[in-house]
């Protein structure tokens, strides 16, 4: 009875649309949390695995020997590689190629490589309008590797004790 | 002679609609206005910022939409009556204007002071359902149809109880004119001593304009977009217009009916400086804000539920209120003769 009394009370005074009401009020006044991308971007972690990159020694040769660990651990099959020797007499290879539309980002490229040649750097706009820009050569990836170098140094070396 | 009154018809015409004029421009500016308050507010809510983009703070965001359904292309769908179809945006969007006519913005600023002005509106916002009810016979697609079914369903339910609504504000103030009720008010607002009435008027207007959590007629996530699924660019348009004009009458209607209008609340110094017109901008301002409100905290109802509190609640409840506003008014004497 009284509880028939007090759910009664409840629903005339509209009690809970009430409650409701003054709980949305209250978030009307918080603060945003809108980031205003792209002139603002959240943190990313140093694992992040973004667009690949091919590094560089400080030197400037080209730190890929042609092992080819990546592209036979690639689960896309997203990499082809040939290789031969150079003039020099050493192993380097003569195309790198990546697909990105068949890449799915999973990184094993990076932790299969001995000489952290292929990283993901932390590039995720990389948008393009085109499918044939996706199709990445050697001449791209290295590029890549020369553009985002300190990126990627920073944070390999964050993540270096973790592994 | 014959060259006097036609001047004469001619400047009282050209003075007719300088008036419509001055009433529907700035109508359809808020109307602009309303669309991108809804998402700033609504997105203040949810914690995001809104529109922010377009001009400062993102103001000419409706503006850059209004661009935008112009210039896309008007589609009509092979099945349907091609004439209805077209017809029924346009009826939306004049109803929700032509009821502007009697709405007193201040002391005597109105276009047409008739003395039957809140059966007007009655009439006018009743007659809103027409827009929607061709739009979803004549889109000849069952999404559409049924947002229509329900649309007319539920503004009919809801109609009864704000029309008993209206009765007891008539009871109180002895006049059909809006002006006149406005004036009755100048004592005490009516919301105070008829709060619940207020509430149910409320809730009704939303019903009434199809808002949410009364917003079965769209229902986006059951019948797609109901009855304007078919419509495209500035057809669709006029319907969006149509709805928020009529959202904006219902707060007018609200403000005058038991807000007082123009009046200031209290008739002291700093407040009756302001002007009337700013302070029933203001009172439909802060309904439509409730209207925004309710929108963003508000669950879609069920259509059950939304019969049942029509018709089981609002309805018994209004009309018992008529009985008990006029029995108490007979007992005291004070009803207005």
């Amino acid at each position: 009875m009284a509880g028939n009394i007090n759910q009664g009370a409840k629903a005339l005074l509209l009690s809970e649309l009430v409650s409701g009401m003054a709980l949305t009020l209250k978030y009307f006044f918080k603060p945003k949390v809108t980031l205003n991308y792209p002139y603002e971007k959240g943190p990313i972690s140093p694992r992040f695995r973004g667009e690949h990159a091919l590094r560089r020694y400080a030197s400037g040769e080209e730190r890929c020997i042609a092992c080819k660990l990546c592209e036979a651990v690639c689960p896309a099959q997203a990499i082809t590689i040939e290789a031969e020797p150079r003039a020099d007499g050493s192993r380097r290879t003569t195309r790198y190629d990546i697909d990105m539309t068949k890449c799915i980002y999973c990184g094993f490229c990076q932790e299969a490589c001995p000489v952290d040649a292929i990283v993901e750097g932390p590039n995720f706009e990389f948008s393009t309008e085109t499918r044939e820009e996706l199709m990445y050569n050697k001449d791209k990836l290295l590029s890549n590797g020369d553009r985002w170098e300190t990126e990627i140094a920073h944070s390999l070396a964050a993540d270096a004790p973790y592994r | 002679m014959a060259e006097g009154t036609f001047l004469s018809m001619a400047l009282t015409g050209a003075l007719i609609l300088g008036q419509i004029l001055l009433v529907t421009v700035p109508l359809l500016l808020a109307v602009a206005m309303l669309t991108y308050a809804e998402r700033k507010v609504i997105g203040a809510i949810q914690l995001r910022k809104g529109p922010n983009v377009v001009g400062p703070f993102g103001l000419f965001q409706p503006f850059a939409d209004a661009l935008k359904l112009l210039t896309k292309e008007t589609i009509v769908p092979t099945g349907a009556n091609r004439i209805v179809f077209m017809m029924a945006p346009m009826l939306t969007l004049l109803l929700s204007l032509v009821a502007w006519a009697v709405i007193p913005f201040d002391a005597g600023w109105v276009i047409a002071d008739i003395n039957v002005g809140i059966l007007y509106l009655f009439a006018i916002s009743s007659l809103g359902v027409y827009g929607i009810i061709m739009a979803g016979w004549a889109s000849n697609s069952k999404y559409a149809f049924l947002g229509a079914m329900r649309s007319a369903a539920q503004m009919v339910s809801y109609e009864v109880s704000i029309g008993f609504v209206i009765i007891t504000v008539l009871l109180c103030v002895g006049s059909l004119n809006l002006s006149d009720i406005v004036n009755a008010q100048k004592n005490m607002w009516f919301f105070i001593p008829l709060f619940p009435m207020f509430v149910i008027f409320f809730v009704s207007a939303l019903a009434e304009t199809n808002r949410s959590p009364f917003d079965l007629p769209e229902g986006e996530s059951e019948i797609v977009a109901g009855y304007f699924v078919e419509y495209s660019s500035m057809s669709f348009a006029m319907f969006f217009l149509g709805e928020y004009a009529a959202m904006i009458l219902m707060s007018g209607m609200v403000s005058i009916l038991f807000l007082g209008g123009w009046l200031p609340p209290f008739d002291i110094a700093p407040f009756n400086w302001i002007p009337g017109i700013v302070w029933f901008a203001l009172k439909t301002a802060l309904c439509l804000f409730v209207f925004l409100w309710v929108r963003a905290t508000m669950p879609r109802y069920r259509y059950d539920q939304l019969m049942r509190l029509g018709w089981k609640i609002f309805l018994p409840f209004s009309l018992f209120w008529v009985v008990a506003t006029a029995g108490v008014l007979m007992a005291t004497g004070w009803i207005p003769r």
